[in-house]
């Protein structure tokens, strides 16, 4: 158990009752716009996934209500386009990002006992900046020639030969950028300079290990992304040619480029993940975390090795079959640390006294779903084999195995598992474990069939079809639904408990670990101002 | 505290920037490799004929295809197709006339279906070996010169070279 010695306990107890700041704290929408409280931004960046997680969501329905049938029925191959590239883009830089982002602003501080973020005005200004970014992007629908139909991963050519949706999309991505780089540097920072006393690197939080490994992923590729788009702006409007082939420019480059952010990028997206589960997973198998020096290992050689993967997205460009070669065995090792990952959750789980509340059923759940996503990966990796699965909607379910049941799943999990310290209560665990079984059984109805589809040679990004495939679709298209309304109800759960509910202890979970459990829930709005004194849990690490 | 907070601050930032350099440097980086490893040399004359033998026990038909993008001029090849052997050594010429009243450059860009063919043709001489500049409403007739390698796979009987001429962004005076 992590101890906190009593007079660190009391000695922040001041803030408790959450009034002594009011007289210098601004009221309604001038306490969020000038907010500058970990916590507050915490809910906001929540909030704003949320709102990005639906727009992004109705984007998805639009695009299966197309695919409902073979023929086009709802919408224009044009737009159909632009559905596809907006989901992509809002799911992967509004929704998973943000939200992680989040949780780290709600949590980190918590988790090691620091009293805020090391920068809280430049914590506003991350947060701020996504709003408007949100914009852009949303409302390049409207303008003439409509949103960015060049697919999440803005290729060129077509990202060259846009409308102004393009550019758009363009200073879009550029804001997000420096959001999430400012957000990584307060991360980064919160975490080597403002643990409590006596927690070592190696004593810390799962969490906290992943986020921080994370966030220097996150300063090192963001930036190659904003060069990329910068040389798209430059090639469509100031005459260079990087990637113009007329200007003797390549259009492949600009993959390279994009790749070497873009696969770092899967793993920003999916290493907060793992230290969610890494939490949830010892305080429901009342164990602590089996391999936990292993588990940081791990985290660190996938970001190491995801620098050397990025060609496996491009087998079918034309590199030599040494690259090819090079590339498929360094993605297949990327296997070997995300293994270790599986086999110490399990290893935690063996024995344990387990039980089964929502966010340890979400977390076990992570666990199976993507793992399947992590073996088709292993599939996609294989070079020769992928010139077969490449573009087709087998690629299409390997990623939402991996970022819908992997990362979003994480997610709830996160949520279910620390709502009680945000709001209080506790949420209707009977909602819960329906909200869990409802997205489990909708989610692969709707992306298990896809696996066959892309096998079969359905492409993605076309909205019609073969009339052979119309089954399975139809199956995907039905599913997708009922994942949708599954986040509606997710929606109500959460605001139900925000509303009222049990009053939760401040330690909810009787296995839990962790500083966040010693101050009292609803957490105060000052937390930590006084360092509490860290002992690190028996049995932990070594 | 406070400071060694900014400190940290300050170098994360300058990792960011110098990763943003980075990400621009990479372009020069991937032109060398590919240049170092003989990658993508569409514009560049081949090395020469390495093969000259005349391999006559079979034909191949080559189909010759011009296209422009976004960019009014007529470009067209004064033979639709020929049959050669491999090894034979072929000219066909385009003819391409700029109907604007500027002078533009343009650029053109071979490909080729399907797509092995493309390591089994060597380019001799081609007009897509530079930018070519053309005064308002010139003409002019320009040549291609290669060969068909004798080690072009039996299946690939018929090819086509295509060619797109685009405007070279920037030179538009
Ligand atoms: C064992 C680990 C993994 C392996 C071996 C792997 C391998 C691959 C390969 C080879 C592709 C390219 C497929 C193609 O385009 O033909 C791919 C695509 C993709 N992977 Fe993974 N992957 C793994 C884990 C992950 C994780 C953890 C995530 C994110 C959380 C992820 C997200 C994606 C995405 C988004 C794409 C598609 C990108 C696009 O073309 O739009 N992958 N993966
Ligand atoms: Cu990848």
């Amino acid at each position: 158990m992590s101890a906190v010695t009593p007079d660190a306990v009391h000695g922040h107890d001041h803030g408790h009752d959450g009034h002594d700041h009011d007289h210098h704290m601004p009221t309604g929408w001038r306490r969020w716009m000038t907010a500058t409280n970990h916590k507050d931004i915490g809910t906001l960046y929540l909030f704003f996934s949320f709102i990005m997680f639906l727009t992004g969501g109705v984007l998805a329905l639009t695009i299966r209500a197309e695919l409902f049938q073979p023929g086009l029925q709802i919408v224009r191959p044009e737009f159909f386009n632009q559905l596809t590239t907006m989901h992509g883009l809002i799911m992967v830089f509004g929704a998973i990002m943000p939200a992680f982002v989040g949780f780290a602003n709600w949590m980190i501080p918590l988790m090691i006992g620091a009293p805020d973020m090391a920068f809280a005005r430049m914590n506003n200004w991350s947060f701020w900046l996504l709003p408007p970014a949100a914009l852009l992007l949303v409302s390049s629908f409207f303008v003439p020639g409509g949103a960015s139909a060049a697919g999440w991963t803005l290729y060129a050519p077509l990202s060259l030969q846009m409308g102004m949706g393009m550019d758009m999309t363009i200073f879009a991505v550029h804001i997000m950028g420096a959001s999430s780089i400012m957000g990584a540097i307060n991360i980064v920072v919160t975490i080597l300079n403002m643990r409590a006393p006596g927690m070592t690197l190696m004593k810390m939080p799962m969490f906290a290990w992943t986020w921080l490994i994370t966030a220097y992923l996150l300063i090192a590729v963001m930036p190659v992304l904003a060069g990329a788009v910068t040389m798209l702006l430059t090639d469509r409007h100031f005459g260079t040619s990087f990637f113009n082939a007329a200007g003797g420019g390549d259009p492949v480059l600009y993959q390279h480029v994009f790749w070497f952010f873009g696969h770092p990028e899967v793993y920003i997206m999916i290493l907060p993940a793992f230290g969610i589960v890494s939490q949830i997973v010892p305080a429901f198998a009342r164990k602590p975390l089996f391999g936990y020096a292993s588990m940081v290992y791990a985290t660190a050689s996938i970001a190491i090795l995801s620098f050397v993967v990025w060609a496996h997205h491009m087998f079918t460009t034309g590199m030599p079959a040494v690259t090819q070669i090079a590339f498929m065995y360094m993605t297949m090792l990327i296997a070997v640390p995300t293994g270790v990952k599986v086999f110490n959750w399990i290893a935690t789980m063996w024995r344990g006294s387990m039980t089964f509340e929502t966010p340890m059923l979400f977390a076990v759940g992570f666990i199976f779903v993507f793992t399947m996503g992590g073996f088709t990966g292993l599939m996609l990796a294989i070079a020769p084999a992928d010139i077969q699965y490449q573009d087709t909607y087998f690629v299409v379910a390997h990623f939402h195995y991996v970022l819908v049941a992997g990362s979003l799943f994480a997610l709830f999990a996160g949520t279910y598992y620390w709502i009680p310290k945000w709001t209080g209560h506790m949420y209707d665990e009977k909602l819960g474990k329906r909200h869990f079984w409802l997205s489990m059984i909708s989610f692969n109805v709707t992306f298990f069939p896809m696996h066959f589809l892309g096998l079969a040679g359905m492409p993605r990004r076309i909205p019609d079809y073969n009339p052979f495939f119309t089954d399975f679709n139809q199956l995907a298209t039905v599913g997708a639904f009922g994942f949708g309304l599954s986040q509606v109800f997710f929606f109500y759960i959460v605001l139900k408990c925000i509303k009222g509910g049990p009053k939760a202890a401040d330690k909810p979970w009787d296995g839990a670990e962790g500083l966040e459990w010693t101050v009292p829930s609803p957490a105060p709005f000052h937390t930590f101002e006084v360092p509490p004194v860290f002992e690190a849990p028996a049995g932990h690490g070594h | 505290m406070k400071r060694e907070n900014r400190t940290l601050r300050v170098k994360l930032l300058i990792a960011a920037c110098v990763m943003f350099g980075f990400g621009f440097a990479l372009i020069p980086f991937y032109k060398t490799i590919c240049e170092v490893a003989g990658l993508n040399n569409l514009l560049r004359a081949d090395k020469g004929v390495s093969n000259s033998q005349i391999d006559t026990s079979r034909m191949v038909m080559v189909q010759f295809d011009a296209n422009t993008r976004n960019l009014a001029w007529r470009f067209k090849p004064l033979q639709a197709s020929v049959n050669v052997h491999p090894g034979q050594m072929v000219r066909v010429d385009y003819e391409v006339e700029n109907t604007l009243d500027r002078a533009v450059t343009g650029q053109a860009i071979p490909s080729y279906t399907p797509m092995v063919a493309e390591r089994h043709v060597q380019k001799l001489e081609c007009f897509c070996f530079r930018q070519q500049t053309f005064a308002a409403h010139e003409k002019r007739v320009m040549p291609v010169v290669f060969t068909v390698d004798s080690d072009l796979p039996t299946e690939v009987p018929v090819f086509t070279l295509s060619y797109t001429f685009f405007e070279v962004a920037g030179t538009q005076k």
